[in-house]
């Protein structure tokens, strides 16, 4: 601190000059080291976690964005390098949104090449016979983000169906996670908090899905995609217009400012909650009319797409259904939400 | 994004269906009332109504039924509970704040009413519960003028001695009393142990645990056998958001119930279901006077955990309740209970429904193993495998038997300023340590009991 800007060595290998400090740890390295720590953290998760089986086929939701290129290319060169022996397929979906998703697509298609991954594209189109683009005309801006994030949860899951795979991973990052936490304690969603924490969800379901960044920080995959000028996509959606920032995603920036292990200490807080046998869990069961899990009698994309194709598009979404996210009011209330990512990107 | 996940169920959460209610009242008593030109009181229908006071029922009663609604709350959680019984003696930890006061009030008024009813009986049966207050001077810690200090104790000296009859037994305690029994230079080895502190929420946490260790000591010696705080809603959302961001999850339960046995003598939480709102109103309404110190500005987590909250609480009146709620769903420990009454004087009534209330053991966790320095207590992953701890310094065993918030928030990493620590520490926190290590030998030993040829430990 005393003056040694222009002499700082990185303290991991004490040779190289540091030229980042690393989040996490506030220590001073340099980039060799912080590639080799992050590779080898998200490594040692995927260990100790028993995330893969050598032979397993992975699918990685690709949406373009940092998280999942930086996911999509990591994972390929521990498969490569550390001999995991998986068959890795990238896996997009398509909401049909001119001027975002179109060019995040390209972002992806381009990721194809250069990590030499197959390529899946699941698009809104062809699986409900709408794009986002027809049913924000259809229903205008408020509410969208429901039917955004419903159709995406289902499309993943059958674009996964579609290649056979045995697992699905998503590029959630620790603080995606801590904010979740945060979010299910201030809207009493108990049946979420006990889940969201996992690393491993939705292994009663057809498709087990995993996030090998549930303990890296957001900065940190910033910073990796900087240092290593991965090609990615990072446009908000046009639908979900003025770069929301919840109060709940800036408290967790404010919070890293002043301890940046708080967000691991929200993870560790969420995984040794211990919650009640007597509280009551909605009961998981299938929809009568497609078949995907459901709590329900149909799902909730069922519920949606029958108010979409009878006219009646707001059907699912008022206040006269119980199974309507607190979101809606907040973004009727026209003020700022709680929560950050207005597009349940969490599900993607 | 979560919240509108496949699975359904959406959010099935109160924060929906409270603020519909919110909402819909006004709404709905306003038509009944249609022909009156002011907003009546929905509960006695005579007076007109206060608002202010936040949470669901603002602005739905008057200042009467507002009060009552009030001391309601304070009393269904005391007898629920069963945190007061006749033959009790409760000390009221009064910090001059408006939470403190409200539940001082509140426990004169109750037992300003046994004192009547025992004056009224014949045969006397029934003793009234005695009550003591306790005021704890911190300004060895976070320092204010002394000038300041002595209105304040003046100032609640007063309040104390107003809420008589029946007299209550006010101590005026500074927060080094803790080091009262080891040595006379209590002051000094006190601001030497808050030296080595270095994060600002590690102090503020310490001088928590130091507090309690106060009241604990100040209860004890003067026979004691409930202390009362006064912390409402507000406060308990708050202290759940700051524990999750601590990493405490696991202890957390512990803290957030209306008992809390965990101590020598337990500590209830009469307030638990009042919001900060609805007590500012009180001490409003009735003009009780509190007082507040001068504090710092404070960069603490639990300073921005408390805005935060507050934020929230203003976007929507029943945020704090809903947190509050979920983490009621996390399952408490065993020691969040009174233990049962075998008592013949409690009325039977007050039994039956602390059966009815008590948790049930199978719902609860059963803890042996706790932090020596916040007493929380710990998650498997935090207690040490002595075996692998032969022979290392007593600071450094004290370090690895606290929790990992502690650790990391309060501790100094380096063995020499622990060593500084650990010869600072009240002598009670050491003896708790060395308690806990001693139990688990004890349990030990009564297991090969039959095996053992000495009393002794030292035959080797």
């Amino acid at each position: 601190m005393e003056g040694k800007r222009n002499v700082r060595i990185c303290c991991l290998c004490n040779e190289r000059r540091a030229s980042l400090k690393r989040p996490k740890t506030l220590q001073q390295i340099c980039t060799q080291c912080f590639y080799l720590a992050f590779e080898n953290e998200i490594h040692q998760i995927i260990l100790s976690n028993r995330l893969f089986t050598r032979g397993d086929r992975v699918a990685i939701g690709a949406s373009g964005g940092k998280d999942s290129t930086v996911l999509a290319y990591v994972l390929s060169k521990l498969n490569r390098d550390r001999d995991y022996g998986l068959h890795l397929f990238l896996l997009s979906v398509d909401e049909g949104i001119t001027g975002y998703r179109d060019d995040s697509l390209e972002t992806v298609h381009r990721n194809q090449i250069q990590y030499g991954l197959p390529l899946k594209v699941v698009s809104y189109k062809d699986l409900y016979g709408w794009t986002m683009d027809e049913i924000v005309k259809l229903i205008g801006l408020k509410n969208n983000c429901t039917f955004c994030g419903v159709f995406r949860r289902q499309a993943l899951d059958r674009g996964a169906a579609f290649l056979k795979v045995d697992k699905l991973v998503t590029g959630h990052n620790a603080d995606d996670i801590a904010e979740t936490i945060l979010l299910n304690i201030l809207r009493g969603d108990i049946a979420r908090l006990s889940r969201c924490s996992s690393i491993v969800t939705g292994e009663d379901g057809p498709i087990p899905r995993c996030k090998p960044f549930k303990y890296t920080y957001e900065k940190e995959i910033v910073m990796y995609a900087y240092f290593k000028k991965l090609d990615y996509f990072s446009t908000e959606c046009i639908y979900s217009p003025n770069a929301y920032r919840g109060f709940a995603r800036e408290f967790i920036k404010d919070l890293e400012r002043i301890r940046p292990r708080a967000i691991l200490d929200i993870i560790k807080s969420g995984e040794n909650f211990r919650i009640s046998t007597t509280t009551k869990m909605p009961e998981q069961g299938t929809c009568e009319r497609c078949g995907y899990i459901s709590s329900q009698k149909w799902c909730k994309a069922c519920v949606l797409l029958d108010g979409l194709n009878r006219g009646l598009p707001k059907l699912g979404i008022g206040r006269s259904r119980v199974e309507v996210g607190c979101k809606e009011e907040n973004e009727s209330h026209g003020r700022k939400s709680i929560e950050s990512k207005q597009c349940g990107s969490l599900d993607f | 994004m979560a919240c509108n996940g496949g699975g359904g169920g959406g959010c099935q959460s109160g924060c929906y269906k409270d603020e519909e209610t919110t909402r819909d009242q006004p709404t709905a008593s306003s038509e009944t009332d249609s022909g009156t030109s002011s907003n009546l009181c929905l509960k006695c229908k005579l007076n007109v109504v206060v608002s202010g006071y936040g949470g669901i029922d603002d602005g739905r009663f008057c200042a009467d039924c507002f009060r009552s609604n009030l001391f309601g709350k304070f009393r269904l959680a005391v007898t629920s509970n069963a945190m007061i019984s006749p033959t009790d003696k409760v000390l009221v930890a009064f910090s001059g704040g408006p939470s403190s006061r409200v539940a001082l009030q509140f426990v004169h008024d109750m037992q300003e009413r046994a004192h009547k009813n025992f004056e009224a009986s014949r045969d006397r049966s029934l003793p009234v519960f005695g009550v003591g207050v306790v005021f704890i001077d911190e300004s060895v810690v976070f320092p204010i003028p002394s000038r300041e200090m002595e209105e304040a104790v003046e100032a609640v000296s007063l309040i104390v001695s107003s809420l008589a009859p029946p007299r209550k037994e006010f101590h005026f305690v500074p927060i080094e009393t803790v080091y009262s029994s080891d040595s006379s230079d209590g002051k000094e080895r006190l601001i030497e142990l808050m030296n080595v502190v270095s994060d600002p929420t590690g102090r503020e946490d310490m001088l928590l645990s130091l507090r309690m260790l106060a009241l604990q000591k100040v209860a004890s010696e003067f026979g004691y056998n409930r202390i009362v705080l006064g912390s409402c809603v507000s406060r308990i959302a708050a202290h759940v958001i700051s524990a999750t961001v601590k990493g405490q999850g696991y202890s957390l339960p512990a803290d957030i119930q209306y008992v809390d046995a965990r101590w020598e003598i337990p500590v209830v939480l009469p307030l638990r279901d009042c919001f900060v709102q609805e007590i500012n109103m009180f001490c409003r309404l009735d003009s009780l006077k509190t007082i507040k110190m001068s504090t710092g500005p404070s960069s603490s987590i639990n300073s921005l955990v408390s805005s935060f909250v507050a934020l929230l609480q203003e976007e929507n009146p029943s945020r704090e309740s809903t947190i509050v709620r979920t983490a009621g769903k996390l399952i408490p420990f065993q020691f969040n209970r009174i233990p049962e009454i075998i008592d013949g004087n409690v009325p039977l009534a007050t039994r039956r429904r602390q059966k009815r209330y008590n948790l049930k053991s199978n719902e609860s966790v059963s803890s042996e193993s706790f932090c020596p320095l916040c007493n929380s207590p710990l998650d498997k992953s935090e207690i040490v495998d002595w075996s692998n701890h032969k022979n290392c310094r007593s600071s450094d065993t004290f370090y690895t038997s606290c929790c990992s918030s502690c650790q990391f928030q309060i501790l100094p990493p380096d063995s020499t300023p622990m060593e500084k620590f650990y010869m600072d520490l009240p002598h009670s926190v050491v003896a708790r340590s060395n308690k806990v290590n001693n139990v688990k030998l004890n349990a030990l030993r009564e297991q090969i009991q039959d095996c053992l040829l000495s009393d002794g430990e030292d035959e080797t």
